[in-house]
C-alpha cells in the first residue's frame, strides 16, 4: 500500500479538488470571467464522472477509509451529475455574479465531502466527509452578503448543522466505545443481536439525530424552510439534491452494514428496540407534519422545503424495512427525487430572476410566458405528488412494496398507510403549483425574456431524466441492485 | 391488434404538442378513430374469449418481476369498444373548442390511452400505472376547460380519484407481498389466505368502487360532471366509471374471491342505496348535468348490484350495463353539453323550459328523447337489456334488493321525464309579461347556430349502438358471458 495507489484510487476526488483550486485562483484574478469558472468547474466534475468509470471495481484502502465498490462509483457519479447541474444553475444565477470563482469552489469542496462520504465505510472518515460537506454548504448558503435572507439562512444552517455534528460525533464515540473500532465492517461483526445496550442505544440514539438533521427529518427540519428559502437558489438546490442523496448512502451503509445486528423491529405488534423504530418514527413525524405544514405555503421554495419534510419521510421507509430491498428502494427514490427537486429550483431560479420572487403569484400563468417552463414545472411537480408515468410514482411503488414485503406478517403496514395518506394530502399542494403554471392565466403576460439554449437544454435534461425513469425505472434499478450484490 | 389502439392514441397525445393549433383536432380525430376502428375489428375477430389472452409480453422490471403485459378477453374486449367509441364522439363533440386546442385533446387522448391502458393489461403494476395516469389530465381538462364551478370540481374529483388509488395501492401490494407475483394470469390461481382476503378485498374494493361511483362516495360524480367541459363529462360517465368497476370486477372479486364471498351482502346493499338515492336526488335537481350526473350514479348502481350477486347472469349483465351505460351517459352529457348548454348558455331547467327547444332544435330533442328512453330502460335499447340480466341475476341472490331496485327504476323514469319535459318540450307560460318574453322566450338567438355535423355523426353512432345493443344483445354476451364464467368468484 503506498501513496501512488492511493492517489490512483483517489484520482477523481483529485479532479474535482484541482478543478476547485484553479477556479478559487481564477476568482481572485482581475479578470474574473464567470464563464470560464463555469467551464472549467463543469469540466472537472465531468473529468472526476470520467476517471471514475476507469477505477477498479472494488477496492478497499486503509481498513475501510476508501472503499470503491460498484456502489460508491454509481453514487459519486450521481453526485457529480447533481453538482454540474448546479454549476449551470449557478452560472445564470446572479447572487453569486461578484464572487463566482469562489461561489464555485465552494460546490466543488461540497463535492468532495459528498464523495468522501459516499465512499468511506469508517466512522471518523465520514464524519471527516460530513464537516467538509456542511462547511461548504453553511458558506453556501449565506453566500448572498446583499440580502439577509440569505444571512439569515446561512446562521440558521450553521447553528443547528454544528449542533447536529457535535451529536453525531458524541454517538459515533459511543458506539467506537461499545465496539473497539471505527470501521463499519468490523463493528457489524463486533456487535451481537439481542438487547441493545443503554450505552450503545444513546451512542446510536445521537448518530441518528445527527442524520436526522442532514436529511431534514422532523422534528430536526427546522433549519430546513429557512435555508431553502433564503439562500442563492443553487445553494438550495445542492442542498436539497447532492447533500441529501450521500446523507442517505452513508445513512443506509451505517445502518445496515455497521448496525446491522441491532436493527431491532418497527412491525405494529412486534416493536423491537434498535435503530428501525427509531427512523420508523422519524419518518411518521416527517411524513405528516411535512404535508400538513407544507399544505399553508403560499411561496413555492418554502412549500418545496416542507414537502421536502415528507420526502424524507418517505426515503426513510426503506431503510426501516431493512436488507437489500429496502435499501435499493430507498436509494433508488432519493436519486429520482434529487434530480426532480434540481429541476424544480432550477424553475424556480429562472422565474424569480424574471419576476423578482418565487411566490404563488409569481408563478401565475407561467404557460402563456414560457410553455417550456410550465411544462417542466408541473412535470417535476407531479413526480414529487408520485403520479405516473414519472419517476417518483414507481419510487414509491418501489418503496412502499419493500416495507410490505420486509416481512410475512406486513407489520409495517401502519407506515405505509400513512405515507400513501400523506401522499394523498401532497397531491393537493403540488396541483394547486401545477394549476399556478399550467390553467391560471395571469393579467399580465410578460414573454419571459432571454432564457439561454444552455437553461433550456438542461431544464428539458431533467424533465426527460424524471419521465424516462418513471417509465423505463429498470435502467436505474437494475444498476443499484447489481451494486448491492 | 388491440394493443395499437393504445400505442396510437398516446402517440396522437405525444404528437399534438409539436403541432400547430389548426391541426389538433385533426390529430385527435385520426387518433381516436383509429383507434375505434382497430377496437371494433378485434371485437369482431375474437374467437376465444373466455380466456385471458396474453398479446404482448416483454420484460419491464426484472428485479420486481414487472411486465409490459397485455391480454384480452370478451369483457376487456367489450369495454376496449366502448372506449373507442365515446373517445371518437367525445372528439367529434369538441370540433368547436377554440381555447388552447392542442393542450385539450392532448389530455383527452391521455384519458383515452390509459383507459385502453388499464382494460388490457395484465400486469397488476401495469394496470396501475395505467389506472393513475388517468388522474391527473382529468384535472386539467376540467379546470381549463370547464364551466360552473370548475375548480372545486376538478379538485374533489381528483382528490377522490387519488384517495380510491391509494387505497387500491395497499391492496395491490397485499396481493403483491402475499403471492410475490404482479402477473394477473398467475394472480387468478393463487389460492391467498382468507385473513389476507378478508381485509384486502374491501379495501381493493373500495379503492375501485370510488371510482365507479359507490355509494357514499359518489359525491364526485355529480359536482365533476357538471364542471367538465362536455368532452371530458362524455369521457368521465363514458369510460372513467368503468375504470373503477373494472378494476373491481377484474382484480378485487376475481384475486380474492373468498373476500368477495365475506362482503357481496355489503356490495349488494350499498348498490341498492346508491340506485334509489341518486334518483330521489336527480328527482330534485335543477341543472340539467346536475340530472344526468346523478342518472349516471344510479346507473352505476346497477353494475355492483350486478356484481355483488356473484352469478354469471347478474356479472354479464353488470358489464353489459357498463358499456350501455357508457354509451347512453355519453350521449346524453353531449346533447345537454354541447348541443344546449353551448347554444343557451343556461342548463337551468326552469330557464330551459321557457325557450321551448323542441322547436328550435328538433334534432337535439329527438336525441334526447332517444337517450331518455335509453336511459329509463325502454325495451329495445341497451340500458334495458343490461338491467334486466342484472334484475334477473339479482332474484337468486337478493330478492328484496330486486324489489327496492323497482322502486328505483319508477324514479329514474321520473326523473328522466321530468327533465325530457322541462327541457325539450315546455310550452312557454302564455301571461307572461313582454319583456320577460322577449328576454327568455322564441326571440333568443338559440337556433341561429345549427346542429352541426359532427354533432349529429356523433349522436347518430351513440344511438346506433344503444340501439343495436338494446335490439340484439346476445352480441355482446356472446362474448361478455364466457369471459365471465371463467372467473372464479362466481358461486356454483
Amino acid at each position: 500500500m503506498n501513496h501512488l495507489e492511493l492517489l490512483r484510487l483517489a484520482f477523481p476526488e483529485v479532479h474535482v479538488a484541482v478543478a476547485a483550486l484553479v477556479v478559487l485562483a481564477l476568482g481572485l484574478s482581475k479578470t474574473r470571467s464567470t464563464a470560464l469558472c463555469s467551464f472549467i468547474a463543469a469540466s472537472g466534475l465531468f473529468l472526476a464522472i470520467v476517471s471514475l468509470l476507469r477505477l477498479p471495481p472494488e477496492a478497499t484502502l486503509y481498513g475501510g477509509m476508501l472503499v470503491i465498490t460498484p456502489l460508491t462509483s454509481l453514487f459519486k457519479i450521481i453526485c457529480l451529475t447533481l453538482a454540474i447541474f448546479t454549476v449551470i444553475m449557478a452560472h445564470s444565477d446572479s447572487s453569486s455574479r461578484r464572487h463566482h470563482g469562489e461561489y464555485l469552489a465552494m460546490i466543488l469542496l461540497a463535492t468532495i465531502g459528498l464523495m468522501l462520504l459516499i465512499g468511506s465505510e469508517e466512522l471518523l472518515m465520514i464524519f471527516i466527509g460530513l464537516e467538509l460537506t456542511g462547511l461548504s454548504l453553511y458558506v453556501l448558503a449565506g453566500f448572498d452578503k446583499t440580502d439577509p435572507r440569505s444571512a439569515e439562512a446561512g446562521l440558521k444552517y450553521f447553528l443547528f448543522g454544528s449542533t447536529a455534528s457535535a451529536f453525531t460525533l458524541f454517538g459515533l464515540s459511543f458506539i467506537y466505545g461499545m465496539a473497539g473500532s471505527t470501521s463499519l465492517a468490523e463493528i457489524g461483526q463486533k456487535l451481537t443481536t439481542g438487547p441493545v445496550q443503554p450505552l450503545l442505544a444513546a451512542g446510536l440514539v445521537m448518530t441518528l439525530i445527527g442524520f436526522a438533521f442532514k436529511i431534514a427529518a422532523a422534528p430536526f427540519h427546522l433549519w430546513a424552510p429557512d435555508a431553502y428559502q433564503g439562500s442563492p437558489i443553487p445553494s438550495s438546490a445542492f442542498i436539497a439534491s447532492g447533500s441529501k442523496v450521500a446523507s442517505f448512502v452513508v445513512l443506509g451503509k451505517i445502518v445496515l452494514l455497521g448496525l446491522g445486528p441491532i436493527q431491532g423491529s418497527a412491525a405494529w405488534h412486534g416493536l423491537i428496540a434498535g435503530w428501525a423504530p427509531i427512523l420508523a418514527a422519524l419518518a411518521a413525524l416527517s411524513i405528516v407534519l411535512g404535508n400538513l405544514v407544507a399544505l399553508a405555503q403560499t411561496n413555492v421554495r418554502r412549500l418545496l422545503a416542507y414537502s421536502a419534510v415528507a420526502h424524507a419521510g418517505y426515503t426513510l421507509l426503506g431503510l426501516v424495512a431493512g436488507g437489500r430491498a429496502g435499501f435499493s428502494a430507498t436509494l433508488f427514490y432519493t436519486t429520482t427525487y434529487a434530480f426532480t427537486l434540481l429541476g424544480a429550483f432550477g424553475v424556480v431560479a429562472l422565474v424569480r430572476r424574471e419576476t423578482g420572487g418565487d411566490d404563488f403569484v409569481h408563478f401565475v400563468g407561467l404557460r402563456a410566458r414560457s410553455p417550456l417552463l410550465a411544462g417542466c414545472m408541473a412535470t417535476f411537480m407531479l413526480s414529487l405528488a408520485g403520479l405516473p408515468p414519472l419517476a417518483g410514482f414507481f419510487g414509491k411503488f418501489y418503496l412502499f412494496s419493500a416495507a410490505l414485503r420486509a416481512d410475512e406478517t406486513h407489520g409495517l403496514l401502519w407506515l405505509v398507510v400513512l405515507a400513501l395518506f400523506g401522499s394523498l394530502i401532497s397531491l393537493y399542494y403540488y396541483l394547486i403549483v401545477s394549476k399556478l403554471v399550467l390553467v391560471d392565466e395571469s393579467e399580465t403576460a410578460i414573454p419571459v425574456a432571454n432564457i439561454s439554449w444552455l437553461q433550456r437544454l438542461t431544464l428539458l435534461a431533467l424533465a426527460i431524466v424524471v419521465v424516462v425513469l418513471g417509465v423505463l425505472p429498470s435502467a436505474l434499478v437494475s444498476r443499484i441492485v447489481a451494486s448491492l450484490q | 391488434m388491440i394493443a395499437w389502439a393504445l400505442y396510437l392514441t398516446f402517440a396522437g397525445a405525444v404528437v399534438l404538442l409539436f403541432l400547430p393549433r389548426v391541426l389538433a383536432r385533426w390529430v385527435a380525430l385520426m387518433a381516436t378513430g383509429t383507434g375505434f376502428v382497430i377496437s371494433v375489428l378485434a371485437f369482431l375477430k375474437s374467437v376465444d374469449t373466455a380466456t385471458f389472452m396474453t398479446i404482448v409480453r416483454i420484460p419491464w422490471v426484472p428485479a420486481l418481476g414487472m411486465e409490459y403485459h397485455l391480454a384480452v378477453d370478451g369483457i376487456s374486449l367489450t369495454l376496449a369498444l366502448v372506449t373507442g367509441l365515446t373517445a371518437f364522439c367525445a372528439v367529434l363533440f369538441s370540433w368547436d373548442v377554440q381555447h388552447r386546442p392542442n393542450e385539450f385533446f392532448f389530455w383527452l387522448l391521455l384519458v383515452v390511452g390509459g383507459s385502453y391502458g388499464v382494460f388490457l393489461s395484465a400486469d397488476l403494476f401495469l394496470l396501475f400505472v395505467f389506472y393513475e395516469l388517468v388522474i391527473v389530465p382529468k384535472y386539467f381538462l376540467i379546470a381549463i376547460w370547464g364551466s360552473t364551478n370548475k375548480e372545486y370540481g376538478a379538485m374533489k374529483l381528483t382528490l377522490y380519484s387519488f384517495a380510491g388509488g391509494a387505497l387500491v395501492f395497499i391492496g395491490i401490494l397485499a396481493a403483491y407481498a402475499s403471492a410475490g407475483s404482479l402477473d394477473l394470469q398467475q394472480l387468478a390461481q393463487f389460492q391467498f389466505p382468507p385473513q389476507l382476503q378478508a381485509w384486502a378485498f374491501p379495501v381493493l374494493f373500495l379503492g375501485f368502487a370510488i371510482l365507479a361511483g359507490v355509494w357514499p362516495l359518489h359525491t364526485w360524480a355529480p359536482t365533476g360532471h357538471v364542471a367538465a367541459p362536455t368532452a371530458g363529462s362524455m369521457l368521465l360517465a363514458g369510460i372513467v366509471m368503468k375504470l373503477g368497476a373494472y378494476g373491481a370486477l377484474r382484480v378485487a372479486m376475481n384475486l380474492f374471491p373468498q373476500g368477495f364471498e365475506m362482503w357481496r351482502d355489503w356490495i349488494a346493499m350499498l348498490a341498492v342505496i346508491g340506485i334509489v338515492y341518486a334518483a330521489a336526488v336527480a328527482l330534485r335537481q335543477r341543472d340539467l348535468k346536475f340530472v344526468i350526473g346523478y342518472s349516471s350514479v344510479s346507473h352505476m348502481g346497477f353494475v355492483l348490484l350486478g356484481l355483488a350477486t356473484a352469478n354469471s347472469l347478474g356479472a354479464s349483465g353488470a358489464v353489459l350495463q357498463m358499456f350501455s351505460h357508457g354509451v347512453i351517459g355519453a350521449l346524453l352529457f353531449a346533447i345537454a353539453g354541447r348541443m344546449v348548454y353551448a347554444r343557451t348558455h343556461t342548463r337551468d331547467l326552469d330557464a330551459l323550459s321557457a325557450m321551448n327547444l323542441s322547436r328550435t332544435m328538433p334534432f337535439a330533442a329527438f336525441a334526447f328523447v332517444v337517450a331518455s328512453a335509453a336511459s329509463m330502460g325502454i325495451p329495445g335499447f341497451s340500458g334495458f337489456a343490461a338491467e334486466i340480466t342484472i334484475l334477473i341475476g339479482a332474484w337468486k341472490a337478493y330478492p328484496n334488493a330486486v324489489w327496492i331496485t323497482g322502486l328505483g327504476m319508477v324514479l329514474v323514469a321520473a326523473f328522466t321525464l321530468r327533465a325530457l319535459k322541462k327541457s325539450f318540450f315546455d310550452e312557454p307560460p302564455r301571461n307572461v309579461s313582454a319583456p320577460h318574453d322577449s328576454l327568455l322566450g322564441r326571440t333568443e338567438p338559440v337556433a341561429q347556430i345549427p346542429i352541426t355535423f359532427p354533432e349529429k355523426l356523433g349522436a347518430g353512432l351513440l344511438i346506433f349502438a344503444t340501439l343495436a345493443a338494446g335490439l340484439y344483445p346476445k352480441f355482446l354476451f356472446d362474448r361478455i358471458t364466457p369471459a365471465v364464467e371463467a372467473m372464479r368468484f362466481l358461486q356454483p
